[in-house]
């Protein structure tokens, strides 16, 4: 059981809570690999995506999900919604709750508005990305997608490479990833790895050769492209250099390396294509395994009364 | 209170007969396959499936089937039921499939079975087995092949006792104290 209604990030759940989304997404990926790719499961329920930040794969992700569960989807895209008459996020919240959402997937660029429309809101707040602080699905999607390439998240080594100061992404890996056992490496350069995130109980390294030695599993992150030109490195190429995951470097990791990406990718600055593309990338699958985790989640939560 | 219905040997008596009844109405193995519902079923239809083996020393395939996603009382339930594996091992268009449960009552877990099956193909005939019989049926579902006819009150339980190994080892009559 989980204890929330909400998922707001991975920081609150147990252990125990993550195995059992995890545990339950298995049961969905069967689902979504059959020729029926449907359940009644979530019948009659309604899911809003109320996204405030650009988004493809996410958004889709959880309209998929919510389908497959033969929940209902609505789409709340901003630039054509009231927001932009200067209606206020609460306001907006209420009326998509008045509407009759069981569920609001939230995407929004300041952290904390899935926490606070939480407290104001009886739907289910599903935390799609808040700012810089978690996006708790991709944190899932990544830990099953690993469980499911290695057998077990537990006693391995993962490292996370690139913009880890402003990354959800990285975030929700630390946590989740910490939880569950794996001793986990933090790889970039000074200004993109703030030096508090230490006692989350990573270790950090500046050398990509060094940090990569022996990894089991690489998560490389995406270069903000509108962080460039603000002091945190150089530039592409410079970045590029000393931090892009090339063939040679890869080399140092373990030779079962499994190499993963949250999306979009910069081909040719965090990640070259021979990778990308290549055998020891599970990154599409990654996408795959999104949709069973969301399933999950959204079944869970539903059970929460 | 508690009170056995059931040992080891009357239970494996009564698999045994109802293997030989599949085998007897379906004229033999061909296009056969067993499908254990979650949890209780699943151990039920590999011990059948031995069963026949020893009668007809062939093989027929065994799924098994997680009806957590299509049960009718989501709604209501304190706790969403844990999920569980759905594998079953052929493509079932065509195939007689034999939904093997532990207890049959209500009937819910059977229709949501039925529905569960479906949407993995289309089977040529869905037939039903059970080791207990306990009625209180709330839908129109009989089962084809029953191990124990046992009437209760809606006040006592029935619980079937698996070893570790799957083994069913005896069924208990559960009286609710009040």
């Amino acid at each position: 059981m989980l204890n929330s209604k909400d998922l707001l990030g991975i920081k609150e759940l147990s252990a125990g809570e993550i195995n059992l989304i995890l545990d339950t997404a298995a049961g969905f990926k069967s689902v979504i690999g059959r020729d029926i790719k449907k359940v009644p499961t979530l019948r009659g329920k309604t899911a809003v995506n109320l996204f405030f930040e650009p988004s493809t794969r996410t958004r889709t992700s959880f309209e998929l999900a919510a389908k497959r569960l033969s929940t209902d989807v609505i789409n709340f895209s901003v630039p054509t919604s009231s927001v932009v008459k200067g209606e206020s996020l609460i306001d907006t919240a209420l009326t998509v709750q008045a509407l009759g959402a069981d569920f609001i997937i939230i995407r929004h660029s300041s952290s904390g508005v899935p926490y606070l429309l939480s407290k104001k809101l009886k739907a289910s707040i599903i935390n799609a990305g808040d700012g810089t602080n978690e996006h708790p699905t991709q944190a899932l999607l990544d830990a099953f997608t690993i469980k499911e390439k290695k057998g077990r998240v537990d006693g391995l080594t993962i490292a996370l490479v690139g913009d880890i100061v402003h990354s959800r992404v990285a975030k929700s890996d630390i946590y989740c990833l910490v939880k569950l056992g794996a001793s986990v490496r933090l790889i970039g350069p000074p200004t993109l790895i703030p030096k508090e995130i230490k006692a989350a109980g990573v270790e950090i390294y500046h050398d990509m050769e060094n940090g990569l030695t022996d990894v089991d599993v690489l998560i490389m992150l995406r270069i903000q492209m509108e962080r460039q030109g603000k002091g945190f490195f150089p530039s592409t190429d410079e970045y590029a250099k000393n931090w892009g995951l090339t063939l040679k470097r890869l080399a140092h990791a373990d030779p079962d390396v499994v190499v993963m990406h949250p999306g979009p990718m910069n081909r040719g600055i965090e990640i070259v294509s021979e990778i990308a593309d290549g055998p020891q990338s599970v990154i599409l699958e990654q996408v795959t395994n999104g949709i069973a985790v969301r399933m999950a989640v959204m079944y869970l939560l539903a059970g929460v009364k | 209170m508690l009170k056995e219905l059931m040992d080891k040997k009357d239970i494996d008596r009564a698999i045994t007969r109802i293997a030989h009844e599949i085998l007897e109405r379906n004229k033999g193995v061909q296009h056969l396959c067993l499908v254990g519902i979650q949890r209780g079923g699943v151990f039920l239809a590999e011990r059948l499936a031995l069963k026949i083996k020893d009668i007809e020393k062939k093989t027929i395939p065994v799924g098994s089937l997680d009806i957590a996603f299509y049960r009718d009382d989501l709604n209501i339930r304190k706790d969403q039921p844990l999920v569980r594996t759905t594998e079953v091992p052929c493509e079932i268009n065509e195939l007689k499939i034999i939904l093997v449960d532990d207890v049959l009552f209500t009937g819910r877990s059977i229709r949501a079975a039925m529905d569960a099956l479906m949407d993995l193909g289309r089977p040529s005939t869905i037939q039903l087995a059970v080791l207990i019989d306990r009625g209180h049926r709330e839908l129109p579902i009989k089962a084809d092949y029953v191990g124990k006819n046992i009437p209760t009150s809606l006040q006592e339980n029935i619980e079937v006792k698996f070893e570790a190994d799957g083994t069913a080892y005896k069924v208990i009559l559960e009286k609710a104290d009040r």
